[in-house]
């Protein structure tokens, strides 16, 4: 089976602090760390399970500049056969549209049996997935639990949906999934295997190659633009007790009781 | 029997009956002897594949070691009973280890004698060895009893790795047993004979069993002796040989490697391991593979500890992980590994390798994953072990195989990602580092310098990730701090240019990483200037002490607190509370792995007033806290915590405050203190922070003000400045 | 300003909370009309969630379909396309069903997509001004969408306060015979129900929730002792569950269990909106958390910044004390 994972490299929650820059405008970028998206490695990772239990091989592609590439060969260290980065000045900009806009001309070009993303970003736009899909014309399914291949033609995935529940479909092949953290466990990925992967090639696709108009992608085609950060003026918010521990406690249980929880 | 007129005449008529058996007794030592090269050329198989450690340097040094440790049984009176028991049947081998040669000799040879023994020095020999074969003999009842009544817990086989071994012990014990007495029978036979024909022998030692089954002969008739005589010589040429050919078999092979073991063992315990031998760092990416994944992936020493483990069960009795109820045995690691390699590596059948040994969703394997990653590599184990088999070693190698397939608990997986971004498990900040010295506070009362091109000191203090980035931790830097300052040393931080040492992570076998941080940190150290280091973290203090290369010499600060002490720099108020008593935990990192056992104690005895006592367990047998760096993260599958137990030893002995010497300690025992329920009954406390608080400053009396408090926690007004220093 | 939709999710009959939230979306949009309602579905239960929403929305189109009978997002996405009329804007609430139908049904419908917006800012020309949050709500952010050739939007469950009702009339259109027939490439199978746990959270007057802040496996214990003490459930939120210190039975969150106890103790929860979905009936929420920067304050009645390994504990026996003065 050809699978091709759509990851993208963004700062890490765990180890960042989410701050806004001194103009007030952006978030402070200067020291942040960054690492693949979550949900993105999950996929890549449920990508390497299938192909180790069917054959195939596993490409990581994604939508960057020169810096996404280091997101690449730690894919690529973890197992992925090939990393793409897609890569053009025309490009940036693009809204979440454009972004799958671009995906859609690279899957074109290859061949792939299926394609995974993430569920979500940073941004919590939850869209790619789901746009590609129907650029494409391939069936879709979002936040994806677990997938069993039927045969090379058909999928059974489940689906999280409230209460814990799973909604399991048959999907047909090729198709787009978005992929839910949690799915599998992720191997680990050393800095040996990183450095192992250093000098290995990633080759690059630009505009021209993927035959993608200026019109189609980049800013001037945006059309959802985000015009700033900013921290909300915090509303009333709780009441912050700020005694002793041995007053806050006293003042909790008064207020337990008061609303009928203490027995 | 006629004629038989001189002792000599008839000691060579019994040496005649055995000469219709000599054809036979050639044969038994021909087999024997081959058997037995074979079977040994075939367990040296496994070691010719295993992979290069280099053991053959200091061969003096190497030699001492055997005397020490082989001849002289150091470590065995660390259990006294079964220790003596052991230096007693030790001894008894060697001594009869002559007589044993020259009687398998005798039956071929028939006057053969020993050299050296043929004149007056042979019945002394005599004597010394019939008391030898004795007191083997009655060991061997004494070890049969202990097995099958007493039971020492030990010994016993926990379902999950298979039957008992009682049933084996039993057999070897009885076969050397059998071996003592027909030794025994053959000389008292050979005695009986010529004294009922009423001839003058050399006495056989009174009271020693030749000369009690040489009273039972005494009336038994000369033809029957000489049947005796011949029976008993079998007996004896064939247990030898069984045992011989048996031992290479189970644990009995110790007696053969013992010597060999205890010769090529580890000069320097606290040198990990290289990932490979012979390959240095900038080489280290042409090795194809990481660790140990297969058998063959072990060194032919580590392959030689597998040989020569007694299954004597020490290193586990002392486990912390294996006493809380984790998957990991040290004795059973050795053990099933043994086991492989007898399986795969038969004597009779062909050899069968390869297989993995950590075991996955295709194979079994004879490891687990939680097996592996339970150790807190402590080193009791090591510390125990009389054969100085080592451990630590083999867990890393284990370790190392198992990141380099991506096999890491999800658990330890977000620390090391976070080591590697931010350069400290907690994903922390690296400008946020120094953040505990600057607080405002506390600079008004310690300057801390951060060292960098205009800043610099004679003396580096290694933080390390734990005391600069937890809260609770934070104290114990300043605590350092402030006792820096007070013994007027000229010392900076490294603050944001400091990673964290990565003494875990080389040990939960993430070299590369390792090397990063050690990288980072070496070029760190050397551009701050500084001629020499102290740190108030064990772990820091065994990684800048034995894993970096090219850095000034370290100290912890308990060896500088304890220097100071004794120069008069240091001087203490009394003990406010007098119902303290005070327990000293030894870190395994300070302790065990760093022989520092002294100055901490000396320190605290110091202090007037200082009730303390000490816990069963102390010193090299001090009980480890549930480990420290990495270890805080991994989520092991167990009964009880480590830091309950090591809690619950320090009620037993009286203490209701423990003090410790490292921020993992603190961290596990201060854990351990709110699960285990004793809050209010148990406190702990680092001993940088008890000596910060105890230094009697030189303010004036109305300066300082030492208000008493119920729970130890003492609060210190200096001047404009207030720190509440909380004991717990 | 385009002709606005909303798409309702409803169940047995019964509509969704969001059904209200989107209806006063709309409304902020554009103030100056009435939404039309959106459903999908087959048989009487699809009556009966049209019906429900009669006070809301002045006008309800309905797609009866047996294909329709389960919500699958592929083929209700190509039931849509069949009635909408060009660049109209869509509402969908912002939950699994509309992360599945959402994004495709605006390339299909050559549409602008924004997605769980939390608020609107107004209508600036073609432009649609939203507020967003990224970084786990860490940051806020403007956004301008240009709506002109239509949108689909999707809202965050509980970012608006229901619309009130006005009680007139409202009609019920049946569009089904626009649609015909639907096929696509995924076919739903069945829904596996989540395994009841030992203990069922939903049933809890008092709930001690526990969060990554409770740091290890072993420390849930003390969220336990607490419960205990205090005759409640200890439940937590999603991090907890993919950590394997809890079971999934106890997660309250949009993929895990909606609760509406009289009071919530939040420990050591950093407050995502997908946690904060699952609390549903204003209880008295209590948040306690080491970091006072944490999202859970700005909706917590009460809170207290401490270190809940610490707090927890000392609560513990603060409430013994109480019970054996009481008896």
């Amino acid at each position: 089976m050809e699978i091709l994972v759509c990851a993208r490299r963004v700062p890490d929650t765990s180890e960042n602090e989410i701050q806004l820059n001194r103009a007030g405008n952006d978030i402070e970028r200067d020291e942040l760390v960054y690492s693949i998206n979550e949900p993105d490695n999950y996929a890549v990772e449920e990508a390497l399970q299938i192909v180790a239990r069917t054959g195939g091989t596993v490409t990581v592609a994604t939508v960057g500049g020169e810096d996404d590439e280091e997101i690449l060969r730690r894919e690529m260290a973890m197992g992925a056969n090939q990393g793409v980065l897609i890569t053009d000045d025309a490009f940036s900009g693009s809204d979440g549209r454009g972004i799958a806009t671009i995906l859609k001309s690279f899957v074109e070009r290859g061949h792939y049996d299926l394609v995974l993303t993430g569920v979500q970003a940073e941004d919590g736009g939850a869209r790619v997935g789901g746009m590609l899909a129907a650029l494409l014309d391939y069936p879709f399914a979002s936040l994806v639990t677990s997938i069993e291949v039927l045969d090379g033609q058909k999928l059974k995935i489940a689906r999280e949906i409230e209460g814990g529940n799973k909604e399991i479909s048959e999907i047909d092949l090729p198709c787009v999934l978005s992929i839910q953290t949690g799915i599998n466990e992720p191997r680990y990925v050393g800095m040996r295997g990183i450095r192992q992967v250093a000098s290995v090639p990633i080759p690059t696709f630009g505009a021209s190659d993927l035959g993608i108009g200026a019109c189609a992608v980049g800013e001037a085609a945006a059309k959802v633009k985000r015009v700033d950060y900013f921290v909300p003026a915090l509303g009333k918010g709780a009441e912050i007790l700020r005694g002793t521990r041995e007053e806050n406690i006293d003042k909790v249980l008064e207020l337990v009781a008061a609303k009928g929880g203490l027995k | 029997m006629e004629g038989i007129e001189s002792a000599a005449q008839l000691t060579a008529w019994l040496a005649v009956s055995l000469v219709t058996g000599r054809v036979l007794f050639l044969l038994i030592h021909i087999l024997g002897v081959a058997a037995f090269a074979y079977i040994v050329a075939k367990r040296l198989v496994p070691l010719l594949r295993g992979e290069p450690d280099f053991r053959f340097d200091h061969p003096w040094l190497r030699l001492g070691r055997v005397l020490k440790y082989w001849l002289g049984q150091w470590k065995q009176p660390r259990y006294k009973l079964a220790g003596l028991l052991h230096i007693f049947i030790f001894a008894g081998f060697l001594v009869l280890a002559m007589r044993a040669f020259s009687v398998l000799i005798v039956g071929v040879s028939p006057n053969f004698v020993m050299p050296g023994l043929s004149g007056s020095a042979g019945p002394i020999y005599n004597i010394i060895t019939d008391y030898a074969a004795t007191i083997v003999f009655l060991c061997m009842v004494i070890a049969v009893i202990r097995r099958l009544v007493f039971k020492p817990a030990r010994y016993a086989v926990p379902a999950r790795y298979g039957k008992a071994h009682t049933a084996d012990a039993i057999f070897l014990l009885s076969l050397i047993a059998i071996l003592m007495v027909a030794d025994s029978l053959f000389a008292a036979a050979r005695a009986a004979a010529p004294l009922q024909a009423g001839h003058l022998v050399d006495p056989l030692a009174a009271f020693s069993l030749p000369w009690m089954l040489q009273k039972a002969l005494a009336s038994t008739s000369v033809a029957t002796l000489g049947t005796i005589y011949f029976a008993a010589y079998l007996l004896h040429e064939l247990t030898f040989y069984f045992l011989l050919c048996y031992r290479p078999f189970g644990i009995q092979f110790h007696v053969e490697t013992s010597l060999f073991n205890i010769y090529f063992a580890k000069l320097d315990r606290e040198i990990l391991k290289p990932v490979r031998y012979g390959v240095s760092d900038e080489h280290l990416d042409q090795v194809k593979s990481f660790g140990v994944k297969t058998f063959e992936d072990f060194t032919w020493k580590h392959m030689l500890d597998f040989y020569s483990c007694a299954d004597c069960g020490r290193c586990s009795d002392n486990c912390p992980a294996n006493a809380v109820g984790r998957p990991l045995s040290p004795r059973f690691l050795t053990i099933k590994a043994r086991d492989y390699s007898f399986q795969h590596y038969s004597i009779l059948g062909s050899v069968n390798n390869g297989t993995a040994l950590i075991g996955g969703k295709d194979s079994p394997g004879i490891y687990s994953e939680d097996e592996i990653w339970s150790c807190t590599t402590c080193g009791a184990c090591e510390a125990e072990c009389p054969l100085l088999v080592e451990y630590i070693d083999k867990i890393v190698d284990l370790r190392r195989g198992m990141i380099d397939d991506g096999n890491v608990p999800q658990s330890l997986q977000k620390p090391l990602k976070a080591l590697e971004s931010r350069g400290n498990p907690y994903g922390k900040m690296e400008k946020k580092k120094a953040d505990w010295a600057n607080a405002k506070e506390f600079q008004q009362v310690c300057r801390v310098k951060t060292l960098d091109k205009n800043n610099g000191a004679d003396t580096l203090y290694f933080v390390d990730s734990i005391t600069s980035y937890d809260d609770r931790m934070q104290s114990i830097g300043r605590a350092t701090a402030n006792i820096l300052n007070h013994v007027g040393e000229n010392f900076g931080i490294l603050g944001a240019a400091e990673r964290d040492s990565g003494h875990e992570v080389r040990r939960f076998g993430e070299e590369t990483l390792f090397m990063a941080l050690r990288d980072h940190n070496v070029d760190a150290i050397q551009a701050s200037g500084v001629q020499r280091i102290v740190t108030a973290d064990p772990h820091a203090y065994n990684a800048l002490k034995h894993d970096y290369k090219d850095v000034p010499p370290v100290e912890h600060i308990s060896q500088l607190i304890a220097r100071e002490v004794k120069a008069g720099k240091i001087k203490f108020n009394p003990i406010p509370n007098e119902n303290s008593v005070y327990a000293y935990h030894d870190p395994c990192y300070l302790g065990r792995h760093n022989q520092i056992y002294d100055d901490p104690r000396d320190v605290l005895d110091a202090i007037p007033g200082m009730n303390r006592v000490e816990m069963t367990r102390s010193r090299d047998r001090s009980f480890c806290c549930g480990g420290g760096g990495l270890m805080l993260f991994y989520e092991p599958k167990e009964d009880q915590r480590m830091g309950v137990k090591r809690v619950e030893m320090a009620v037993e002995a009286g203490a209701n405050v423990m003090v410790t010497a490292c921020p993992f300690c603190m961290v596990n025992i201060e854990d351990a203190i709110k699960v285990a329920g004793l809050e209010g009954k148990m406190t702990a406390i680092d001993l940088a922070e008890l000596v910060d608080q105890q230094i009697a400053r030189e303010a004036p009396e109305d300066d300082l003000k030492q208000i008493k408090t119920e729970n130890n926690s003492v609060e210190v007004e200096r001047g404009n400045s207030s720190l509440r220093k909380k004991s717990a | 300003m385009a002709r606005i939709f909303a798409y309702i999710v409803h169940k047995g009959g019964v509509v969704d909370d969001s059904a209200f939230e989107l209806a006063a979306a709309a409304r902020k949009i554009d103030p100056d009309s009435s939404p039309t309602a959106l459903l999908t579905g087959c048989g009487p239960e699809l009556d009966a969630a049209c019906n429900s929403l009669s006070a809301s929305y002045a006008e309800i189109w309905k797609i009866s379909n047996e294909a329709l009978a389960y919500p699958n997002a592929e083929l209700v996405r190509k039931a849509l396309l069949k009635v909408l009329p060009s660049n109209s804007i869509v509402l969908i609430a912002h939950e699994h069903f509309g992360i599945d139908l959402a994004p495709g049904l605006s390339i299909k419908m050559n549409a602008t997509f924004v997605s769980d917006v939390l608020d609107i800012a107004g209508v600036d020309g073609a432009n649609l001004k939203v507020i967003r949050q990224e970084f786990g709500g860490q940051a806020s952010t403007h956004v301008h969408c240009d709506v002109s050739t239509g949108a689909v939007v999707t809202i965050r469950p509980g970012a608006f306060k229901p619309a009130e009702v006005t009680p007139g009339s409202s009609t019920v259109i049946d569009k089904s015979n626009e649609v015909g027939s639907l096929s696509a490439g995924r076919r739903y199978l069945e829904t596996v129900v989540a395994e009841a746990g030992d203990v069922d959270i939903t049933k809890y007057n008092v709930l001690v929730s526990i969060g990554r802040g409770i740091q290890e496996k072993d420390n849930v214990a003390i969220a336990q002792q607490l419960a205990d003490a205090l005759g409640a459930a200890v439940s937590c939120s999603r991090p907890v569950v993919d950590a394997k210190w809890m079971e999934k039975s106890r997660q309250v969150g949009s993929s895990g269990k909606t609760v509406k106890p009289k009071v919530y103790l939040a420990c050591g929860i950093s407050g995502s909106f997908q946690h904060l979905a699952g609390i549903k009936g204003s209880p008295f929420l209590i948040a306690i958390n080491k970091n006072p920067k944490a999202p859970i304050f700005q909706v917590a009645d009460v809170g207290i910044v401490d270190d809940i390994l610490e707090f927890l504990p000392e609560l513990t026996i603060k409430v013994r004390e109480l019970h054996s003065i009481a008896k």
